[in-house]
């Protein structure tokens, strides 16, 4: 998507735009060719009026200084007109709502005579009256001879709109269909890969005790609305729970607030009979929960500081690390060899920077990491996103290993192998909402796509 | 990955020889332009840079240029201090000059004698420091203002205050000058005769400045707080994950590099003229910024800078002998602040991909090895 808008060079391949290769250094290049994109979010400026913002960047001049308003105002209303977007423009962007915003950022990439258009998870900040609009104005624009590349994680949305789908899985195309010749079921079979994983008969660990249990948690937005919603569930020592949802279902919000990095509205939360509601994210820590988080970049490493003082991120109240108020360097820096050692993780030695190693390298040191100190619980956030398959299966191994030894993981992942294959309990998200429970020895992965998809919620 | 920002103010790492060659380099770019001034001017600039070196390697000289050093030092550390964790303290300027004016009106009153005085009125600049840098780290975390805002306007509200508590409280008049009343003879700084050969004294604050080094040192690199502090500066989003509390770190930062920023004005306070007047020096502060970011926040490195900056203003006078304007030296020091920004850049730039090619290098290696044993 983002080479398609000259943001990023193509490695390799071709791009044609009605016939002829074309070739993007700049966004620019791609608006001359007649491509607009329209991002998930909104690039508007709020305090000015939506004329204002549709001629930014290619105001009409008049003389050669001054700006031609009243050019761009016929323009704009012509444009709307034409489309049936019905876009006013002399009111304030502020005042407008989000869908209208939406509309004004399709106008934007109109008046620049763009006649594809590309749209990144549109509906992703729309409600769903919001949602029928754009789809209107959307067939509209296609009916005028546009082209519209829609890309969206809603299943139901894309049948309902597109012509084509065409399914990409971690980069690749995996198929082009017909959305009158598939079922939503079906496509969810395509996005998430159909092979199911290898049947493993393992006993279960799970043991009675509780080591985390989350009651009522609510999470809402700075604009109070509900990310993870009465949310509840208990695990136990020794088992892995699951939680299976198309990305942006409040998985993120979920985990951050079990962190304690993102203030919960309402529950409770308990780690091993404490109830730690009100502790900090350190103290959290401390008290045996263990962090693989999602953006392992973001939130896991200091990328330009070597592996040892990446040890220490997260861990910096706990031996080996720190001796009172010091940072024991000869300890950590020992750690740090065990952990490469133990965890295998590829390096000319502890001193690099955590930003030359790979994805799967750096990986493999936040687990070893965070599995050091006995953790009660360990959340795991899609934790073999983007790391190479020796990698994933190591993670896998330790993530086994430790359960065997009676640690609780919490595995959050988009991957429903790993899913099924990990987890000794399954629960489905959805908008925020524990939709489903789901036994991981009975499912398929077309039923747990489905379900999270909402697609077929009685099937389960 | 990080941003220019983050390598501009030097939290990023540079090891062995690539951190010495970018101001190695920026300085001979600044000689080179300065040089080019120098000629379009119609001066002749190997006269010029002789001149310089000859009069900064007199004894009388050398002692001016670590007095002078050792204020900017401080300056300097107390500019690091934030740098290292993303909180611009512009506000080092008005800091020092208000914690300077408090303590010098306390000491010129004498409540205590000799040296409880010393200790007095540096423990008094120390809390005004403190407290002033205080206010911009409490509304940065309460209110969100950008401490580059708050700082800089809150010292232009120091030089306010300064000024109404020197005519209104502190202030005595001595001929034309109005001043604070001078800090009584037993509670001044002895000085030490380092440099053989000249009467000057070399202020005994500069044992205090190599402390102070040593502290910034230590605190940063070996302790708990620092590596919070640190982490914090390099990714604000793995901090929050890793349970550091950003609110605190700011406001306890703030309040470190206002508490450094209170002894800069101490050497002078207590060493040299023993009362706040007009003649106190002044912009401090920002001198200290330029050398932070010449030292790249390292506390060697800013050691350095601050005696290249001291001699360049030191000997500066030396040049209106020649004829030359002795601005030309602060043409210098602006060339080399930028120029150091420009080659540091780019030695990052150099040292990323050369630690990259040398980990796939070194992991490549052990798993060719085999390969040659099973062809042979």
């Amino acid at each position: 998507m983002k080479i398609l808008y000259g943001m990023q060079r193509p490695d390799e391949g071709e791009i044609r735009v009605n016939g002829s290769p074309v070739g993007f250094h700049t966004p620019a290049d791609a608006i001359d060719a007649g491509i607009g994109m329209v991002h998930q979010h909104f690039m508007l400026a709020d305090n000015l009026t939506v004329l204002e913002n549709v001629v930014l960047g290619s105001e009409p001049r008049r003389g050669g200084i001054a700006l031609d308003f009243a050019a761009a105002r016929k323009k704009i209303k012509k444009i709307s007109d034409a489309y049936g977007l019905g876009v006013r423009p002399d009111v304030p962007v502020e005042d407008l709502g989000v869908g209208d915003r939406q509309r004004v950022e399709i106008l934007k990439v109109l008046y620049r005579g763009a006649r594809i258009l590309i749209l990144d998870e549109p509906t992703a900040v729309l409600v769903p009256h919001e949602v029928d609009e754009l789809f209107d104005n959307l067939r509209g624009l296609v009916r005028e001879g546009l082209t519209i590349l829609f890309i969206s994680h809603k299943l139901d949305e894309v049948l309902r709109v597109a012509d084509e789908i065409t399914v990409i899985r971690r980069g690749t195309t995996v198929a082009t269909v017909n959305p009158r010749d598939v079922t939503s079921r079906k496509l969810a079979e395509l996005m998430v890969g159909s092979e199911l994983p290898s049947p493993e008969t393992r006993e279960s660990t799970v043991t009675d005790v509780v080591a985390l249990s989350v009651r009522d948690l609510t999470v809402r937005t700075g604009d109070g609305r509900p990310v993870v919603e009465n949310v509840s569930f208990d695990i136990h020592k020794g088992e892995v729970l699951g939680i299976a949802g198309v990305e942006g279902n409040g998985q993120a919000e979920l985990v951050e607030a079990i962190m304690g990095m993102r203030p919960c509205e309402a529950g409770a939360l308990t780690l091993a009979g404490a109830d730690i509601s009100h502790w900090s994210t350190l103290r959290r820590r401390a008290g045996g929960i263990g962090y693989i988080p999602e953006d392992r970049h973001r939130h896991g490493l200091l990328l330009e500081s070597p592996l040892w003082e990446n040890r220490i991120l997260g861990h910096q109240t706990r031996r080996p690390n720190v001796k009172g108020p010091w940072i024991d360097r000869a300890g950590a820096r020992a750690d740090t060899r065990r952990i490469v050692e133990e965890y295998d993780v590829r390096t000319p030695g502890i001193d690099v920077d955590a930003a030359t190693l790979s994805g799967g390298n750096q990986q493999k040191l936040i687990v070893g990491r965070e599995m050091s100190g006995d953790p009660v619980l360990l959340i795991a956030s899609h934790p073999t996103r983007g790391v190479d398959i020796g990698a994933q299966a190591a993670i896998w191994d330790h993530l086994r290993t430790a359960r065997a030894a009676g640690l609780a993981v919490l595995l959050i992942s988009a991957d429903l192998d790993e899913l099924i294959g990990l987890s000794d309990t399954l629960k489905v998200i959805l908008r925020g909402r524990i939709v489903a429970d789901v036994d991981p020895a009975n499912v398929t992965p077309e039923q747990l796509g489905s379900a999270m998809t909402g697609a077929g919620e009685e099937t389960v | 990955m990080n941003g220019f920002l983050d390598r501009v103010l030097g939290r990023v790492r540079l090891g062995g020889w690539l951190a010495v060659a970018a101001p190695v380099i920026a300085v001979v770019f600044a000689v080179l332009i300065t040089s080019v001034v120098l000629l379009v001017a119609g001066k002749a600039p190997v006269e010029a840079f002789t001149t310089l070196a000859d009069y900064g390697t007199q004894p009388r000289s050398m002692a001016m240029i670590l007095n002078t050093g050792v204020m900017y030092y401080i300056s300097a550390l107390a500019v690091a201090v934030g740098f290292r964790m993303n909180l611009f303290n512009i506000g080092v300027d008005g800091q020092y000059r208000l914690a300077a004016v408090v303590a010098a009106g306390l000491g010129g009153a004498a409540v205590v004698p000799g040296v409880l005085n010393i200790v007095l009125v540096i423990v008094v600049a120390v809390v005004v420091g403190a407290l002033w840098a205080a206010i911009a780290g409490l509304l940065r975390v309460y209110r969100g203002v950008s401490e580059v805002i708050s700082t800089i306007m809150l010292n232009a509200i120091a030089t306010g205050l300064g000024s109404w508590l020197v005519s209104e409280h502190f202030g005595v008049l001595t001929g034309n000058d109005l001043g604070t009343r001078p800090i009584p003879d037993d509670a001044h700084m002895p000085g030490i005769p380092l440099i053989a050969g000249t009467p000057v004294l070399v202020n005994g604050f500069i044992v205090v400045a190599v402390l102070l080094g040593v502290a910034y040192w230590v605190v940063l690199n070996r302790t708990r707080f620092g590596f919070e502090l640190r982490a914090t500066g390099k990714s604000e989003s793995a901090a929050v994950a890793s349970g550091v509390s950003v609110k605190k770190m700011i406001v306890v930062t703030m309040v470190m590099s206002g508490a450094v920023a209170g002894l800069i004005g101490m050497p002078e306070l207590l060493g040299a003229s023993y009362k706040y007047s007009n003649n106190f020096p002044a912009g401090l502060g920002f001198t200290g910024i330029a050398i932070a970011l010449l030292g790249r926040n390292n506390p060697v490195g800013m050691a350095v800078g601050a005696l290249l900056w001291s001699f360049l203003d030191n000997s500066s006078n030396q040049l209106q002998l020649l004829d030359i304007s002795k601005e030309i030296v602060q043409i210098m020091q602006g060339v080399v602040v930028l120029s150091v920004i420009i080659a540091y850049e780019l030695v990052h730039r150099y040292r990323i991909v050369a630690e990259q090619r040398r980990v796939s290098r070194e992991l490549a290696a052990p798993q060719e090895a085999p390969k040659a044993e099973a062809a042979a």
